[in-house]
């Protein structure tokens, strides 16, 4: 469900801007914290909760999650088995994105070069077309997969996710504002959509960073552009909890992309546009007010030119 | 002849100041594309360099400028290459190997240090450097009396940043360990692949052994060591996946023949193997010329080759091109490929030391153990 008033930050580890933001929203009051990206860390908070002058109250929900796994093994199992076929539909778009994507550099590459002009632009965007084609396909497939297993097994009625779910619904309750930190993008995404979190808040603002923005959006892109191994093709990976909608949120782009190629940072926006490809890397910000977008001086986007510019240039 | 020392040539008489202008100008060795010129000031009856290129003499002599003390030497090294090399001088008769005095840069190792020649496009990889946004790791002292070898070993133990008892890790087992952690920055490195998410946290025991030769060339003690006795152990006192697929055992050189052998005798327990310029020698006809002390290892060999079994899953191999030793790790790829373990080779515009085994270990590592890099944004 879309919501109205959603705060996207850079990551906080070094530099924190997470009260800054608390505060100028007019946020008083209890903030409950989700810091299920962090696994088995997830109550490791202290610097969070410091920063927040003790103001925080942990969800909890990568605990929870462990606690419903032990309580109702058949749905455990469900999950794992769902897991286990995202994973694979994920294998399987990776083989098909991996030769498109050549394709569409390779393309990208011959723009340049004498001969082609008046050629190229066509077969260039014939190319991206079918990265996007692909991405739409593979997030129907992973949305399908979602939507049978909802059906099925109906999780937030069953007993323990439904019991953690009216403990969660009361944290929230008394809370001014939930603050999603990042860490593992599918196992934080994973838990907020088991408990069904963001549909037990009322209209208190939402402050997300690095993995916690990702999961806000409306589709999950992993990206990596100089991994050790392989080609570093960014992959839709998941749907998204859709809070706000027309953003790909990317932190740290700073360290994971070749930002100065602009080739690279052409096809990245042609493929994922008119989404925002929102480079989120410290002390950056992005407000999503009553559907509109506004980036805090500082915060850039990548564009179809291949330049970085500021959010609302 | 580099366009600098073309302007000396030119002058009739080099004086001092010529010379001291010239090594002011620029730094040394120079490297100008693919061709690199040693130079070397002072007083000599002959000047050599010395290297280890394999293919290569490797003893080239210096020419002397006019009649001046300056001495330099121009060779041919591909791009992207590491050479470590010294001088050699002669005076009065007796020969003296020196770094290189023009040249600050050093490659260390258990015998000393040498000059090191980065040729051009050679950048020391980022992630070997200490980086300090990267959380630190921990390295414990544990000892083990062992039955295999009737003593007390040492071992090192480095425990990744953020390490947990609540949940369990990969074990990595590190022949000539602390040599790893002094002269290849293995510390380093893990921290910062680690940090990076680039390999997966991991435990490492850091082995060592006081009689390598003997020990890391096919000794049956040593796999019942590895297997027996120092896995036991690390089982016992750290937080271990239990399975081989999350084992891997890595060496360079004769550390590398300990690994592959240790797997290839105890198949099933070691799921990951990384061999870096393993000393891989066999023959195929006639006895070896390395010594003794390869006796056992081209017997390992012989035998490994004609029975290789399936020592392990996945094998990480490196090798220096420079190195006598690439002919026979080239030759063992498709042996190993043909057990129908998944192989990785890579050869790299280096020699036989320990920073091309620095070099590769982010290849190697993140391809053996990889990291959440996709997954995980904190």
């Amino acid at each position: 469900m879309v919501r109205s008033n959603v705060v996207l930050l850079g990551p906080q580890r070094l530099q924190p801007t997470l009260k800054d933001a608390v505060d100028s929203l007019g946020v008083r009051g209890r903030i409950a914290s989700v810091t299920a990206g962090w696994e088995e860390r997830e109550r490791e908070d202290q610097e969070l909760a410091a920063h927040l002058h003790n103001r925080t109250y942990n969800l909890g929900l990568f605990e929870r999650t462990e606690d419903v796994y032990r309580c109702d093994p058949e749905l455990a199992t469900a999950m794992r088995a769902r897991h286990d076929r995202l994973r694979k539909l994920q294998e399987l778009y990776r083989v098909r994105l991996s030769h498109l994507m050549e394709a569409a550099r390779e393309l990208l590459r011959r723009e340049s070069l004498p001969g082609y002009a008046g050629l190229i632009e066509p077969e260039v965007r014939g190319a991206i077309d079918a990265v996007r084609r692909l991405d739409d396909e593979h997030v129907q497939r992973v949305r399908e997969v979602h939507v049978e297993f909802a059906q099925r097994w109906k999780p937030q009625e069953r007993e323990h996710v439904a019991r953690h779910r009216r403990e969660i619904k009361d944290v929230l309750d008394s809370s001014s504002a939930l603050c999603i930190a990042g860490g593992h993008v599918a196992i934080l995404l994973n838990r907020l959509r088991l408990f069904g979190v963001l549909d037990l808040l009322r209209e208190q603002p939402i402050l997300a960073w690095s993995a916690g923005a990702m999961v806000v959006t409306e589709r999950v892109v992993v990206f990596h552009d100089r991994p050790p191994q392989g080609a570093g093709d960014a992959e839709v990976l998941e749907v998204g909890l859709s809070a706000v909608q027309g953003v790909v949120a990317l932190p740290h782009a700073d360290k994971r992309l070749h930002l100065d190629d602009r080739t690279r940072v052409a096809l990245f926006a042609r493929r994922f546009e008119p989404a925002v490809c929102a480079a989120l890397w410290p002390c950056t910000r992005m407000d999503w007010r009553d559907g509109r977008w506004s980036g805090q001086s500082g915060t850039r986007k990548l564009t179809t030119s291949g330049e970085l510019l500021e959010v609302g240039a | 002849m580099n366009g600098a020392l073309r302007e000396l040539e030119s002058k009739h008489v080099l004086h001092a100041a010529d010379i001291d202008a010239f090594l002011r100008s620029r730094k040394f060795p120079i490297v100008e594309g693919r061709t690199v010129t040693f130079v070397f000031v002072g007083a000599a009856e002959e000047v050599r360099l010395r290297h280890w290129i394999s293919g290569l003499p490797t003893s080239q002599k210096f020419q002397r400028f006019h009649d001046s003390p300056l001495w330099t030497l121009s060779i041919d090294i591909p791009e992207g290459s590491r050479v470590e090399y010294k001088l050699e001088l002669v005076r009065g008769g007796h020969h003296q190997l020196i770094q290189d005095p023009l040249n600050e840069n050093l490659a260390r190792d258990p015998y000393g240090a040498n000059s090191v020649v980065y040729g051009a496009g050679y950048a020391q990889p980022d992630w070997a450097q200490h980086d300090h946004e990267a959380r630190l790791g921990e390295i414990q002292e544990q000892s083990l009396s062992s039955s295999a070898f009737g003593d007390t070993r040492s071992v090192l133990v480095y425990l990744p940043a953020r390490f947990r008892t609540s949940r369990r890790y990969p074990l990595l087992i590190a022949h000539d360990g602390p040599d790893y952690l002094k002269f290849a920055s293995l510390r380093t490195v893990l921290d910062n692949l680690i940090h990076r998410l680039e390999v997966q946290p991991m435990i490492v025991a850091l082995i060592q052994s006081n009689n390598r030769l003997i020990e890391y060339a096919d000794d049956e003690r040593h796999a019942r060591f590895l297997v027996d006795e120092l896995l036991p152990m690390m089982e016992a006192r750290y937080p271990l996946v239990p399975q081989p697929a999350a084992r891997c055992l890595m060496g360079a050189s004769f550390g590398g023949v300990a690994s592959l052998a240790a797997a290839w005798r105890r198949p099933g327990v070691f799921g990951n193997l990384m061999l870096q310029s393993g000393s891989f020698v066999f023959t195929d006809i006639g006895h070896h010329d390395r010594g003794p002390v390869f006796d056992p290892v081209v017997r390992f060999m012989s035998d490994f080759r004609a029975r290789p079994g399936r020592p392990a899953d996945n094998v990480y191999l490196s090798c220096g091109i420079y190195e006598g030793l690439i002919y026979y790790n080239r030759s063992i790829v498709p042996l190993l490929q043909s057990t129908g373990m998944q192989v990785k080779f890579t050869e790299a515009r280096d020699g036989h030391n320990w920073e091309n085994w620095r070099d590769r270990l982010r290849e190697g590592l993140s391809w053996l153990a990889p990291g959440q890099l996709w997954m995980v944004y904190e």
